[in-house]
């Protein structure tokens, strides 16, 4: 029951991120990169990580889905995006790593058979409530920091993105820049 | 039908991987560029929580959740710049980014 259900999402799963690396579409990959995301879940829930299922479906195809079909809409990418053709050179060098990476990793098991757990699941508490036991106690300064980061990366998102902003200098050209500073003649540049 | 092992996964998230390298390699277009790098870090999160179930530990999740939150802000600020750079230029191109002469 298990293998047929790792086999199926499995495919599904590579097919449409195929599809995504290799449309010439906009909106076709990004429609099945969104599938994607949702079959991805389905291995967190085989894998027992139920938390983690839920908030990969939550945040990729809830939040990051919608800011990237922001983004077509915005930048108007709905025609058809001319790639130009890779040299072999780069071709070749890709295969080689890729097959270098399956060797690591098929061998890497048997190699680190020998590592113990460090936080160990238990069988009587749940996957959500064990996450929250090791997040707030183990993690708590790492959780703190991402909390902050994802602060700046909302203000920075607001403050690049925003419209209101009549006088933004990362949206002015060089010239601009200096037309201000020179009008200024105190040197304050007002932001 | 053999039962599914780690290697399985393994296996799954190196091509899931090799996917994603394939298209930061060929995208010329910058929002599909982004979007190859968040194929990148799913494959990445499906190895961790592979590895974390099959050793009994939290870890792998705990990491995977990190990965998560830092590709949101990576989308987040990413978008910002490239509406500021749209802004400016009219193109989301890679070939128009080659401002310097090396």
């Amino acid at each position: 029951m298990e293998a047929i259900a790792f086999y199926l999402f499995a495919i599904l799963t590579i097919v449409m991120f195929t599809y995504t690396v290799m449309s010439n579409q906009a909106l076709y990959a990004l429609s099945s990169m969104a599938a994607g995301m949702i079959f991805i879940s389905a291995f967190f829930f085989l894998l027992g990580a139920d938390f983690l299922g839920v908030v990969q479906i939550i945040v990729y195809t809830g939040a990051v889905m919608a800011l990237y079909a922001f983004g077509m809409m915005f930048f108007d990418s709905t025609r058809e995006v001319r790639e130009n053709n890779s040299p072999k050179i780069v071709v070749l060098t890709l295969s080689a790593l890729s097959a270098v990476l399956i060797i690591a990793i098929v061998v890497a098991p048997i190699i680190g058979d020998n590592i113990a757990a460090l936080y160990p699941q238990s069988e009587f508490v749940s996957n959500p409530k064990a996450v929250g036991i090791v997040l707030f106690t183990k993690y708590l300064v790492p959780f703190e920091v991402a909390a902050v980061m994802l602060l700046v990366a909302m203000i920075a998102g607001i403050v690049l993105a925003g419209k209101k902003m009549d006088r933004s200098l990362t949206q002015m050209k060089e010239e601009e820049i200096a037309l201000l500073k020179n009008n200024d003649s105190e040197g304050k540049v007002t932001l | 039908m053999m039962e599914i092992g780690l290697t399985h996964y393994l296996v799954l998230a190196t091509i899931l991987f090799a996917i994603g390298l394939v298209g930061v390699l060929r995208r010329k277009n910058l929002l599909l560029l982004f979007m190859a790098s968040e194929i990148l870090l799913n494959s990445v999160n499906v190895a961790f929580a592979a590895i974390g179930h099959y050793l009994g530990d939290l870890t792998g999740q705990m990491f995977a959740f990190f990965v998560i939150a830092i590709a949101a802000s990576e989308v987040a600020v990413g978008l910002g710049l490239l509406i500021v750079w749209y802004k400016r230029t009219g193109s989301i191109d890679l070939d128009t980014l080659t401002s310097m002469r090396g």
